[in-house]
């Protein structure tokens, strides 16, 4: 009987400095997390980003040879000139009917010279070209090649300011999304202006989509039209994930 | 301090189930329910299976399974090639809207995913450090003879369960089925999840060469958890044939 209790005491005490290092962790969590902890679903997506973040560090992910690309099929928005009603929806058909050459990406917030990109002035940066697998939340995945202008060279030509923490991004489909700085100056998080060598296709995203490879695949926006660097975590309101259900951080 | 009436002791010699193999194993029961609904429900948003490193709508399937509204959906318009050779791979675009509530979904997937991989390593650690798996998981070399393996099996194909005692002395085949889900099952599920992080492989590229790449990480995912669905139904018809309330009490009070 003795030994029984001893056993118990000493679990007792296991979970007691199980419970005491989780506090301790979760008093932290408001200094590197992003407060999406809205229920305890987006809690879960927090530590996990918080657990990928402390653990995993900065790494490529696995880049394909040009015999591995794939079909790819287009999901979500694939035309929004024709599914926005709206004066965003009339500015893209616009646009489209002049080869694009009236588009322009638009870099402010947190940065010293902000300013707007044309289409060939982003084609001025050094490319990167890389084969990457687009993982869809969905459960599919398709290879493809991407050539863009990395994100960090777009973000140091406007420089952003040491207050800098995330980068929020948004659409001509109107959808707002934000990654963090770690993944806004990873290597491979380019400003895609190509797909398997041509000119990235009206449905894939034209003229410029986004490429986040560590993060599935709907971070990687389709139809960018503004970037705005921010010092705090913006949920982006209804047009962003959080407020519509869905995780913010999806390094899974 | 006087001896309670209400405490039961146990006959001579029977253990009893510790207090943090209890906690784990209910811990464990909630992230399996839980990983389970949400698996489901992420699988049916795509219920084609393949092999490889990439697989969609627009190539061939391993496996269909026939779980939901979006089984064998092709709204897709004309494909369009990518190059200029023919056979080659091609885009399309979806002119559907599919069921999907992966928001909810794969949340819960995760934050139970936790539930199971954090309890789950204490309990490794603490099952090693004190022997629990050596003195009542493993089997016995001299219980491996092929007579008491073939009257295991015997039994159990007969339906003739022996009652519970209500502690950690399990039979044969109980040991052979909880070792494997432990050891191989349990990482295997973990694994091959992680294998379907890009953020993770990004990290431990090594995951899926290992498993031949996230098609195929996904679809050995999927068949591990219908093993492990297949011993929750065992675990639970031998618990109800052995004495349930006995068991129940043995796992919750520890008598």
């Amino acid at each position: 009987m003795k030994k029984e209790r001893l056993i118990t005491r000493r679990g007792a005490i296991v979970a007691g400095v199980a419970a005491v290092g989780g506090f301790v962790v979760a008093r932290r969590f408001p200094k590197i997390l992003p407060p999406t902890c809205g229920n305890v679903l987006r809690a879960g997506d927090s530590f996990t980003y918080g657990a990928q973040r402390a653990l995993l560090g900065q790494s490529l992910v696995r880049e394909y040879a040009a015999s591995d690309v794939t079909s790819f099929p287009a999901t979500g928005t694939t035309d929004p000139g024709v599914k926005m009603k709206s004066e965003l929806g009339e500015a893209y058909r616009r646009m489209q009917a002049g080869a694009f050459a009236e588009w322009r990406l638009s870099v402010e917030g947190s940065v010293a010279r902000p300013r707007a990109f044309s289409l060939a002035e982003l084609k001025q940066f050094s490319p990167r070209t890389q084969i990457t697998r687009h993982t869809c939340e969905e459960g599919w995945t398709a290879i493809a090649q991407w050539t863009g202008v990395p994100l960090s060279a777009v973000l140091d030509a406007v420089g952003i300011l040491p207050t800098a923490r995330f980068v929020v991004y948004s659409a001509y489909d109107d959808w707002i999304d934000s990654i963090d700085l770690l993944d806004a100056l990873h290597p491979q998080t380019i400003l895609a202006y190509g797909m398997n060598g041509r000119d990235l296709p009206l449905a894939h995203g034209a003229p410029v989509r986004l490429r986040v490879e560590r993060q599935m695949g709907y971070k990687s926006m389709k139809y960018l039209r503004r970037l705005v660097v921010t010092d705090r975590f913006e949920d982006g309101g209804e047009k962003g994930n959080i407020q519509t259900g869905w995780a913010w951080y999806t390094g899974i | 301090m006087t001896d309670r009436p209400t405490e039961r002791i146990p006959a001579k010699g029977a253990e009893r189930h510790a207090a943090w193999v209890r906690i784990s194993h209910w811990i464990v029961t909630a992230s399996v329910f839980a990983l389970v609904f949400s698996g489901f429900e992420i699988l049916m948003v795509h219920p084609r299976l393949y092999w490889g490193n990439a697989g969609n709508d627009l190539t061939p399937a391993l496996l269909e399974l026939p779980i939901s509204r979006n089984y064998k959906h092709r709204g897709y318009d004309q494909p369009r090639p990518f190059f200029a050779s023919s056979g080659g791979p091609v885009s399309a675009s979806r002119t559907y809207d599919i069921f999907n509530q992966n928001g909810w979904g794969r949340s819960l997937h995760f934050l139970s995913a936790w539930l199971l991989v954090l309890p789950g390593a204490v309990y490794l650690l603490v099952g090693l450090l004190r022997g629990h798996f050596r003195s009542h998981l493993w089997p016995r070399m001299k219980e491996l003879s092929p007579g008491l393996v073939r009257r295991e099996l015997v039994d159990h194909l007969r339906f003739r369960i022996p009652p519970a005692r209500g502690g950690p002395r399990y039979g044969l085949l109980q040991k052979s089925a909880y070792t494997f889900v432990v050891f191989v099952a349990a990482p295997l599920m973990i694994l091959t999840g992680l294998t379907m992080s890009p953020a993770v492989t990004s990290a431990v590229p090594f995951l899926l060469r290992l498993f031949g790449g996230y098609q195929s990480a996904r679809t050995i995912h999927f068949f591990t958890s219908v093993v492990v669905v297949l011993f929750v139904i065992a675990h639970v018809v031998m618990v109800a044939r052995s004495g349930f309330r006995r068991q129940i009490r043995a796992m919750t009070v520890g008598e």
